[in-house]
């Protein structure tokens, strides 16, 4: 059972119905106690990092998440969800995030190439590095919508993609993983990432 | 580096794909669902969906429809037709879509896209133009391409992206339906002016007119078509296999 972290940020239709049609059980929860009966837990997000770390910190959620994780609970951070799990995000100002993988989440702008539009929004590449959940994933594409990225990340970088720099595509560290891209929206190779997931 | 996008765009009535369409395998060829279906299994990088209803009857309709194809399709999803105010957007992301197009509604009200993009981010707002020649200048029309607002269009997308429309759809009343083109000469002042992802519409009549389109313009981001998927000329395997051919990045 997928447990959908529910903290007021983004829409969790298509990811509940993404985890459904791979015949996961999923459920959406704002609540501890039920979340934490979940098996595995997703940690999803858009908007602004400083928002959406503040909606975590004022549920009580930050401290279940970095529980849950540290107890060896597996759990999948998605797009700004990823974001949160590093130290710190300079995204209009300095902002904690959860701190639960080492690095710190960082605006395009100023660092790519001339010309490139910045969000970096459509399909890009995967470029592995590491890790388990995109091992069958190296060379696909998949679907990405942000202007920040995770920087000195090192220690858990798991996939690049290419977008006049590498970008940060996803992370891992034992239990943790986190996607840039959104599984929910990349066909069904983000579908199988899902599936992965549900089994690791 | 990121794929130009191929897209198909469905326009929907009382909950009905309006156009007919003669794909061999789908029992329903008017269901939203099987033909996004369709066309998410055979390459389509995004579709679109366009809500022509006027009746609140058939507007609710369209959210349950766009509420199963949400459950069903797992590409972005784009949603149009009848977004005039906040209510609006609220209603179609509740049900699925990732971004919202507006067109007239930004007409009506300019502050409609700067509100939108404060609330739900840039890149969940897309502007979709309606814009054709009169007296040697590009201008924006209203209503479904029935009414001639007076604006000069390149000055005006520019200022709904100042105020946040994280993407362009320009679609060419001059090209469209004409299938001899997209129009080049209009998406390549409108490339220009803006630095967001800007979507062709209008025009396309087969494979060669996406390949001239993404070799004129690679500041072009992505094609979009109606017909011309719905009625088989093009399949979007085979377009996306020659511009593959023709050095052009696409998700194969």
């Amino acid at each position: 059972m997928v447990g959908i972290i529910d903290y007021g940020v983004g829409n969790l239709f298509s990811l509940r119905s993404s985890f459904r049609a791979i015949g996961e059980d999923a459920f959406v929860s704002g609540d501890a106690v039920a979340l934490s009966r979940a098996d595995r837990l997703v940690l999803p997000g858009v908007g602004a990092f400083a928002d959406a770390a503040e909606k975590l910190r004022s549920t009580g959620l930050d401290s279940f998440v970095r529980a849950q994780a540290e107890a060896g609970k597996p759990l999948l951070g998605i797009c700004l969800g990823m974001q949160l799990l590093f130290e710190k995000s300079q995204e209009y100002g300095e902002h904690e995030g959860l701190g639960l993988l080492r690095g710190q989440v960082v605006s395009m702008e100023g660092r790519l190439p001339e010309g490139l539009k910045i969000p970096h929004m459509g399909w890009n590449r995967l470029e592995m590095k590491g890790g388990r959940l995109l091992r069958e994933a190296d060379g696909e594409y998949v679907y990405f919508v942000h202007s920040f990225f995770a920087d000195g990340c090192e220690g858990s970088l798991a996939a690049v993609t290419e977008y006049g720099i590498p970008i940060t595509a996803a992370v891992e560290k034992d239990s943790i993983f986190g996607c840039q891209f959104h599984p929910e929206k990349s066909g069904n190779v983000g579908l199988s990432i899902l599936r992965r997931f549900c089994t690791l | 580096m990121i794929t130009k996008r191929i897209i198909p765009c469905l326009d929907v009535r009382s909950g009905r794909v309006v156009k007919g369409t003669n794909f061999q395998g789908l029992r329903d060829v008017s269901s939203p669902v099987e033909l996004g279906k369709y066309y998410s299994d055979n390459g389509a990088d995004e579709l679109v969906f366009y809500d022509i209803t006027a009746s609140a009857e058939g507007r609710k309709l369209f959210t349950d429809v766009l509420r199963e194809v949400a459950a069903t399709i797992f590409i972005p999803l784009t949603v149009g037709g009848g977004i005039n105010t906040l209510e609006d957007f609220d209603r179609v992301l509740k049900c699925g879509a990732d971004k919202v197009s507006v067109n007239s509604g930004a007409i009506r009200d300019p502050d409609l896209v700067r509100a939108a993009a404060r609330l739900y981010g840039d890149q969940c707002v897309v502007l979709s133009a309606d814009v054709k020649r009169v007296d040697g200048q590009f201008r924006v029309f209203a209503k479904g391409g029935r009414e001639d607002t007076g604006m000069e269009a390149v000055s005006w997308i520019k200022r709904c992206v100042d105020n946040g429309a994280g993407e362009v759809v320009l679609n060419s009343i001059d090209t469209d339906g004409v299938r001899q083109g997209f129009d080049l000469p209009m998406l390549e002042a409108v490339s220009e002016a803006v630095d967001v992802p800007v979507i062709a519409s209008g025009g396309a009549g087969c494979i060669g007119d996406f390949i001239e389109l993404f070799q004129t313009l690679p500041k072009v981001d992505a094609g979009l078509a109606a017909s011309i998927f719905h009625f088989g000329q093009v399949r979007i395997p085979e377009l996306k296999q020659a511009l593959k051919e023709n050095d052009i990045l696409v998700r194969l």
